[in-house]
């Protein structure tokens, strides 16, 4: 026994070392569910280029991962897909006020829409968003409370409705009550919706942003899925920042500077590209123009009057959305 | 397991329709429910050929997951079996004040949902919770990281040898041990020398069975873990990664080892309970209270 | 004896630090609510929607096991047939496999496109997604506890009095209905409560297969965990006392059930 806890606590030691002596040749990047893959390609692209370095990935609910921080989860670096979570960090004093201006485009160095994967031959005719409410369509997405990519379709749908209805408030509720009860799954994560959808084969559509459904079609089959999108979305921006609490102890400011520079760069921005997501580098954006249908994107900022008010609104205990809940 | 004796008048139950209606009931329902999930998880994880399945275990990041998992074994299940074998002790040859509570208290573990553990355990050692500030100034980590996910192993598993101990050391009473002691035998030589040997079977017995679980935990170690990839993914969580990693094969190949680890330890179970232990009627991960769980002979 | 000291003191550090402090951390957290706030959060209706599709699936899943247990038990102890110790291993499986595994199994099988869903999916019943599939994997993971309680009392059952009662001129119905099966009451009882305790606990073989859809099939774990993605520490906490309450109550009737058998077997 004594040589098993020896032997234990020799482990425990390897394990354990690296991770907590100050190496500033190593960065944890705390990310989104649904950008698992995108990240697998820019830490082999940036590691390429600065020798010696490895960059750690921790994917979940962004909600899950902001809580993970302010709970002692040290990364050095957020990429979220929502401002919402780093605005939580910034009132836990993780992130500095102004990190929106850290860096290019309000700190989001690509950008993406809420869209549709439907099955092949869209058998449900599903074109817009209005298709959604019909009773015989089955609509896949995740929990709004949970999962940033489903606020971004909640807010969409809600945005869609404002126009069509001309802001007739009881008809847009109306409205977004029928596309909650054409919901009959609801996970947790973007990627657990996306299992529902494609292995377990259920739902007409599957509502996630554009790079995650190009994503999925590559995966399994451009024969098996068609992506649809629709006559109007939501603006998705998936903000970056360093996580000052965490780099200032850890002396890797500047690894995680460049790590997240590395995303402006052409380079960075071909491979968020590659996975799916529309970039503001006008050569990437001009090479992979064909991928990207024309869409008309509203914002947050327009819609809704920005995020502080959209979680004061809808997302906040007592809010709309769980008003919606209540009622199903 | 009595078989029945031949010759003797038929009893209840033996008639030949009874018979093959219950049996084929059972196996049937057994098949679809127990046996199915087996077979599944078997075969989705040899479904793209064997290197496949090979390439995923062998993938730096499940094998981190692997030995991440034995390494949490490696310290929460001796702590354990240490822990249990001092409460049996102290319960079985002692009398004093409040010994039920303390087992009642020590058995709360089984009957409660390990996310309340995890949740739990955020409100102790995060940074919101009791000692989250201290522990961050002192720059220790016990969430996120190694330490955290033992504690919540340590948590769902704590009643695990004791009451495979508790009972059987009831049963068998203290007057060897004070006889030993009467004759001058030091403390830990009557229990090296005398109790030890009687209580092996049923220690090893908790010391399996706690370790199928702690190599299992997934809603405590899920709370507590940080998913960071290649440094704090338990297999139970690297199933789960994978999983939702458009990787169902891969899913199920990590799977099929803790599967494997399952079925070693239903030998290990059956093996033990051959020689003694075990037994009294308690199902095997999870008794009621353990105090007077044995029979009196 | 020596030794009460030192065995007395780690089991003390060791419970206290191990099980009591994070409990009483939770239950520390769910008091800084006030006892209004407390009582809105754990009387909400979704709460209480959870609550019910929690105890109702327990309370069906249970009640499986209570029939399909004795009768595993009484297939295992009284009949020979071949692959007889095979299926009396397997029996623990569920207590041996992650409930992770067995989650991402049972949905596998009984999701419409798996082997069992895409065939009970024909006569119309859907399983995965609905509390159907909430109350397969609690089934499951709480099954050998019936057959495990209830074998041994039918092992040493004595055939004196079964030959008894024939003799009188009983029919095998009544023989089980009036003597056998109230033997076993204790044991079945003690059985059943560790099942449903078993049950309303689950929480990884669960999430996978339950849809998760809030008021119908999102388990009271499951809501804990989702207050706290929402931040809502204090709501997460109540959440979960309302859980370790349960759980002690259920501790609680286990042992009372458990004493009960204890007499009843020491009479006999």
């Amino acid at each position: 026994m004594k040589r098993l806890i020896l032997i234990g606590a020799a482990l425990a030691a390897i394990l354990a070392g690296p991770a907590n002596a100050q190496s500033p040749n190593k960065l944890l990047n705390a990310s989104y569910d649904v950008a698992r893959e995108l990240f697998v390609s820019v830490n082999e692209a940036y590691a390429a280029q600065h020798a010696g370095v490895t960059i750690d990935q921790s994917h979940a609910g962004t909600s899950r991962q902001a809580r993970a921080i302010a709970e002692g989860l040290e990364a050095d670096v957020v990429t979220f897909n929502q401002v919402t979570d780093i605005d939580f960090l910034v009132k836990n004093g993780f992130v500095s006020e102004d990190w929106q201006k850290d860096f290019a485009n309000q700190s989001s160095p690509f950008y993406s829409l809420p869209s549709f994967l439907v099955r092949t031959g869209n058998p449900k005719n599903i074109k817009d968003w209005s298709d959604l409410v019909r009773d015989d369509v089955q609509v896949i997405f995740p929990n709004p409370k949970t999962s940033g990519n489903a606020r971004y379709t909640y807010l969409a749908a809600t945005a869609y409705a404002r126009e069509a209805f001309g802001n007739d408030e009881a008809k847009v509720k109306e409205f977004i009550d029928k596309l909650f009860d054409n919901v009959p799954v609801f996970d947790t994560g973007g990627r657990a919706a996306t299992t529902t959808f494609v292995e377990r084969e259920i739902g007409d559509v599957l509502i996630t942003f554009e790079a995650e459904t190009r994503g999925i079609a590559k995966e399994f089959g451009e024969d098996k899925f068609e992506v649809v999108t629709p006559s109007v979305s939501l603006l998705a921006e998936f903000p970056v920042a360093i996580v000052d609490r965490v780099v200032d102890k850890r002396g890797s400011r500047d690894l995680a500077k460049s790590y997240l520079d590395f995303l402006y760069t052409p380079e960075g921005q071909k491979i968020a590209a590659e996975h799916g997501h529309r970039v503001n580098d006008e050569t990437v954006a001009a090479e992979f123009k064909d991928q990207f249908p024309e869409v008309r994107l509203v914002t947050v900022e327009d819609v809704f009057g920005g995020w502080d008010k959209v979680q004061e609104e809808h997302f906040a205990a007592g809010g709309l959305l769980d008003q919606i809940y209540g009622e199903r | 397991m009595t078989a029945p004796a031949r010759n003797r008048p038929p009893r209840v139950g033996d008639s030949p329709a009874v018979r093959r209606t219950l049996i084929t009931a059972v196996l049937a329902i057994g098949a679809v429910l127990v046996l199915a999930p087996l077979v599944v998880i078997l075969t989705q994880a040899f479904s793209l050929g064997f290197s496949y399945f090979a390439e995923t275990i062998t993938a730096p990041d499940t094998r981190h997951a692997i030995l991440l998992t034995v390494l949490t074994a490696l310290i929460a299940v001796p702590v354990n079996t240490v822990f249990g074998i001092a409460a049996a002790w102290a319960i079985t040859k002692f009398d004093f004040p409040g010994r039920r509570l303390l087992l009642i208290v020590a058995e709360i573990p089984f009957s409660i949902s390990p996310i309340v553990a995890g949740v739990a355990y955020l409100f102790v050692y995060g940074l919101q919770g009791l000692f989250g500030q201290a522990l961050q100034d002192a720059d220790i980590k016990i969430l996120f990281a190694l330490p955290g996910i033992v504690l919540a192993s340590m948590f769902v598993t704590a009643p695990f040898v004791a009451r495979e101990l508790i009972p059987l050391m009831q049963a068998q009473g203290r007057d060897l041990e004070e006889a030993a002691t009467s004759l001058g035998a030091s403390g830990w030589r009557t229990f090296f020398s005398v109790t030890l040997p009687n209580i092996r079977w049923a220690l090893l017995y908790g010391v399996v069975l706690c370790n199928a679980r702690v190599m299992g935990e997934f809603g405590a170690v899920s709370v507590v873990s940080g998913n960071i990839r290649g440094q704090t993914n338990t297999l139970p969580l690297h199933v789960e990664l994978l999983y939702h990693d458009y990787n169902t094969v891969g899913a199920f190949a990590a799977a099929s080892i803790l599967t494997v680890l399952a079925i070693f330890t239903i030998i290990a179970k059956v093996l033990l309970e051959r020689q003694g232990a075990g037994r009294g009627g308690r199902p095997a991960l999870a008794a009621p209270n353990a105090i007077p769980a044995e029979k009196p002979q | 004896m020596p030794g009460l000291p030192l065995s007395l003191g780690i089991t003390l550090f060791y419970v206290g630090l191990i099980v009591v402090l994070p409990l009483a951390a939770l239950v520390f957290k769910a008091a800084s609510l006030g006892p209004e706030d407390y009582w809105r959060i754990v009387s909400s209706a979704r709460a209480v929607a959870s609550y019910r599709v929690t105890v109702l699936s327990a309370f069906v899943a249970t009640i499986f096991n209570l029939l399909f247990g004795l009768a595993l038990a009484w297939v295992l102890v009284r009949y020979e047939f071949p692959g007889k110790r095979f299926v009396d291993a397997i029996v623990d499986l569920p207590f041996a496999l992650p409930t992770a595994v067995a989650g991402i199994a049972l949905t596998t099988l009984f999701a419409p496109n798996g082997w069992f869903g895409s065939i009970l999916g024909e006569i119309g019943i859907k399983v995965a997604y609905t509390p159907l599939g909430i109350m397969i994997a609690m089934a499951f993971t709480s099954l050998p506890f019936v057959v495990r309680t209830v074998q041994p009392v039918l092992e040493d059952l004595d055939p004196a009095l079964e030959e008894a009662a024939q003799t009188l001129g009983g029919t095998d119905t009544s023989i089980f209905s009036r003597v056998i099966l109230p033997l076993l009451v204790p044991a079945l009882l003690a059985g059943v409560s560790l099942s449903f305790a078993r049950s309303l606990g689950e929480f990884g073989a669960i999430i996978f297969i339950a849809g998760n859809q809030p008021m119908s099939t999102e388990i009271t774990a499951l809501l804990a965990f989702i207050r706290l993605e929402e931040y809502d520490y204090q709501a997460a906490a109540a959440i979960a006392s309302v859980l370790l309450i349960t759980a002690f109550v259920m501790l609680a009737v286990t042992n009372l059930l458990q004493s009960r058998a204890l007499r009843y077997t020491v009479r006999n």
